[in-house]
Order: structure tokens, then C-alpha cells, then sequence
């Protein structure tokens, strides 16, 4: 499954996190000796934890499709627990629960695995929305139903259904580019994390203007605009690895990052709503790994319907 | 159990349960997880039908080396309260072994987890939150130390849901 071009792009993502592993020690060293600035340890952990990060998305590249479907079902079943957690039930839910876990996640990567598009493209959108809530009602216990059963469903739709598509990239057929899907997911990821980094950069740089101080403090117009152009620029300068042209390569950028920064600004409502600041403390300074996949969560699906639809042959 | 897999290894060794007889003697697995697999201290907690006293195995337990774990509610909490008023062997086990460290924890989210009477748990967050130990002070009464230590235990319940 590994291409050339994989091969390039991971050496290339190994050389800015070499560079920003350097940068960190620097920054420490001169501002930092103690570990006494907040800012900078977390930095230097956010940096640490992008290379584990970095590490398995490469060995499940290699393993091929089983271990990418694998890699995502698992981080699925790590972001619908984030979620389960905050999300109101009660007694009268532990079977729906258990059934989000242990039958909905396993079976919509399954459908993916076989490549069944007919069935996991409605899988979770239509029986699962029907079915799922009559497990509640046979319970008995009507008190906050709706909310419960609405809150399980967008958590199923979120953590399970959209991150399935991310997987789902590599068996969409399209002419030409056989054999290098696995290029459309490392360029999904890419794109879409590159922009939150440099808006994050950009916006510890030179961001003074709130964009929605509501939701998020550090969300910054001036960090928006630096994030998602420098996103958008690296991603069409890398046209050549994708089935894209430059300027649909430019498009897909634009969208993709657009919807990745409207994924972190909805998941954060969701936190804010709930009265925390991390999803969770899997991944050392970054919180949990809502946190981290909020932004591909939004973009996969979409990502992969254009392609679908414009560049596939199915 | 939860409490037990944030235990460093060699104080786990040590760590006890307490545990309902008339539960885990039930049937012949539930007295092998029980009594074999937990080593919990089994205490009965009909006082009919008891032939030991419920805070001298505790006493004895402690005295042998043990730290226990204890569930000063004396069962599993399904009402919509977040602590249900604690039984009084708190108390009569703080006034045999008064030097003995009573640390609270409070586990977020277990009712969510496991629901009492299901069997397969649900994979959520739990958090524990440890507070710092408390001790019967002298001729402390009962009634104002078992509300001193439901406080502590809901001072630590308001630190967890606080937003961090």
C-alpha cells in the first residue's frame, strides 16, 4: 500500500517535527530551564505527542487496509467514550450503551472493511437512529428521553460515523490513481491538522482579535487566516500527490480547513455547554483525542463525498 | 476494584474490600470472586442472622496489615442523590482504630458505568478524586463526624465537577 509519495510526505512530516522538537528544546532552554513556563512544557508536549502520533498512522499506512480500519475503529471507540461521558443518561440506557460500543462501532467499521457502501453509508443515519432509541423505551423511563437519545445519536454520528470515513478514503476507485488512496487519507490528515498548528502558531504569534471569545479564548481571526492559508498553500503545492489538479487541490484546501475550523468551534461549544476544557487526558497536552480529531471529524466525511462524487468511477 | 487499579502495585497487595455477605455468598462463583479473587472482608449485613461483629473483622483486618476499602453508604446508591447518609460503622471502626488515615475518594461516573444489577459495564470515563484523610477527633459525637465525613466526601464531588 506504501507509495513513493507516502514515503516523501512522512519524511517530510518527520522533518518539521525534527525541526519543531529543535525549536521546543531551544525555547526551553532559554525561557524554560525549570520547566516553569506553562506555555512552553506544553509545547514541548503537544511536540512529543505528534511524533507517537505521527509513528502509529505510519505503522497502520504499512500494515495496509486492516490496520488503518483497525487504527480508526480503535481511536472511535476512544472519542465515543469522551463523548458517552458527558452526554445525559440514565439507568434506562445501559443497553443502548453498551450497543453503541460493542455492536453500532464494530459493525460500521466492519461495513467499511467490506467495503459494503450501500449499508454504512445509512448504517448509523437511518437503523441505527431507529432502532437505538426503542432499546431506551423498552427500559421504561421517559424523563429527558428525547435529550438522551438525541445526545447518544450525535455522539454515535460524530465519533463513529464521520471518523469511519476517514478509512472509508481507501476504497473509493478512481481512475488513474490506483493503489495510492492511502495518499488521500495521509493528505486529509495533513491538510486538516497542518491548518490547526499554524492557527495556533499564528495565533500565539500575532493574534489580537477574538473571533469567538464565547466559545474559545484562543481562537483568533488573525490565527484563522495564517492557519488556513498556509494550510492551503502547502496543500496545493503538494497537487502532485493527490488525483486533484492545482487549482481543485487549492479548493479541496479550502474546504477541508474551513470545516475543520468549523469542527473545533462546534466541539467546543459542546465542551463549554458541559463545563469542561478537554475532552479527555489521553494525549498529553493536547487533552483527549476529541480534542485533537475534532477538526478531521467534520472534514472526512465531506472529503470524502466530493471525491466521491467528482473523482470516483463508482 | 476502580479504586484498586490506581493503587501503586504494593500498596494493592495490601488493599482489602469490604464487602456484603449476604451478596457475595450467594452462589458458589460469586463466593470464589469474593472471598478468593477480591480477598474482601465479608461482613453480614443482617444483624439477625450475624455470627461476627461486622467492626471486629474489620479491626482484625487492619490490625493484620490490611488497608480496607469501604463503601460507608453500605450499598449501591440508585436514587438521584448524590450520597445516600452513611451507616454507622464508619464510626465505630474510627473509634476502635482511631490513629487509622480515612482517606475520602469519590468515584465519578460508577453508577453510569454499572448500573447496580447489570453485568456488563460500560465503557465510560471514571475519575476518582482523593481528599485528605480525616480522623475521629476525641469525643467527637457520631452524628457530627458521620456528617463531617459526608461532607469531605461531597466537598469532593463539587471539586470534580467543577470546570476545570
Amino acid at each position: 500500500m506504501t507509495s513513493p509519495h507516502l514515503i516523501w510526505l512522512l519524511c517530510g512530516v518527520g522533518g518539521i517535527l525534527i525541526l519543531a522538537s529543535a525549536v521546543g528544546e531551544i525555547l526551553r532552554q532559554r525561557l524554560s530551564p525549570q520547566g516553569s513556563n506553562p506555555i512552553i512544557e506544553n509545547l514541548n508536549a503537544r511536540i512529543a505527542a505528534w511524533w507517537g502520533m505521527v509513528v502509529l498512522l505510519a505503522i497502520a499506512f504499512l500494515a495496509g487496509r486492516t490496520g488503518v480500519v483497525l487504527l480508526f475503529a480503535l481511536a472511535s471507540f476512544a472519542a465515543l467514550r469522551e463523548f458517552l461521558t458527558l452526554t445525559t443518561h440514565n439507568r434506562a440506557d445501559h443497553w443502548s450503551l453498551l450497543a453503541c460500543f460493542f455492536l453500532v462501532l464494530p459493525l460500521q467499521f466492519s461495513f467499511i472493511g467490506i467495503d459494503w457502501y450501500g449499508m454504512y453509508a445509512v448504517f448509523v443515519p437511518v437503523y441505527v437512529f431507529l432502532l437505538l432509541p426503542v432499546l431506551s423505551a423498552l427500559r421504561g423511563t421517559t424523563t429527558d428521553f428525547l435529550v438522551r437519545v438525541a445526545e447518544t445519536q450525535w455522539a454515535l454520528m460524530i465519533c463513529v460515523y464521520c471518523l469511519s470515513h476517514v478509512p472509508a478514503l481507501l476504497y473509493l476507485q478512481i481512475p488513474g490513481f490506483e493503489g495510492r488512496n492511502v495518499m488521500l487519507i495521509a493528505y486529509l490528515i495533513f491538510v486538516v491538522q497542518l491548518s490547526d498548528v499554524m492557527q495556533y502558531v499564528w495565533g500565539k504569534l500575532y493574534g489580537r482579535t477574538k473571533l469567538a471569545p464565547k466559545l474559545s479564548p484562543s481562537k483568533t481571526w488573525e490565527g484563522l487566516i495564517g492557519g488556513v492559508l498556509t494550510a492551503t498553500l502547502v496543500g496545493t503545492a503538494l497537487w502532485w500527490m493527490t488525483p486533484f489538479s492545482p487549482l481543485q487541490a487549492a479548493a479541496m484546501c479550502l474546504l477541508l480547513t474551513s470545516m475543520g475550523f468549523f469542527g473545533g468551534l462546534v466541539m467546543s461549544a459542546i465542551k463549554r455547554d458541559r463545563g469542561v476544557k478537554d475532552w479527555g487526558h489521553l494525549i498529553a497536552g493536547h487533552g483527549g483525542f476529541i480534542d485533537r480529531l475534532d477538526s478531521v471529524l467534520f472534514a472526512a466525511p465531506i472529503f470524502f463525498h466530493v471525491t466521491r462524487y467528482f473523482w470516483s468511477s463508482t | 476494584m476502580v479504586i484498586w487499579t490506581v493503587l501503586p502495585p504494593g500498596l494493592r497487595q495490601k488493599t482489602r474490600p469490604v464487602a456484603a455477605l449476604d451478596y457475595w455468598l450467594k452462589s458458589a462463583l460469586r463466593a470464589f470472586i469474593g472471598r478468593d479473587v477480591f480477598n474482601a472482608v465479608l461482613i453480614d449485613r443482617r444483624p439477625e442472622a450475624r455470627t461476627e461483629d461486622p467492626v471486629g473483622q474489620m479491626v482484625a483486618a487492619l490490625d493484620a496489615g490490611a488497608s480496607l476499602i469501604l463503601f460507608p453508604e453500605g450499598q449501591r446508591n440508585a436514587s438521584p442523590e448524590p450520597l445516600l447518609p452513611f451507616k454507622s460503622g464508619l464510626y465505630h471502626l474510627a473509634k476502635a482504630r482511631p490513629a487509622v488515615d480515612l482517606v475520602p475518594v469519590w468515584i465519578a461516573n460508577l453508577n453510569k458505568v454499572m448500573p447496580k444489577g447489570e453485568v456488563i459495564p460500560v465503557p465510560l470515563i471514571c475519575t476518582l478524586t482523593f481528599g485528605s484523610p480525616l480522623h475521629l477527633a476525641v469525643d467527637e459525637p457520631k452524628e457530627a463526624f458521620l456528617d463531617r465525613a459526608m461532607a469531605a466526601l461531597l466537598g469532593l464531588h463539587d471539586l470534580e465537577a467543577r470546570p476545570g
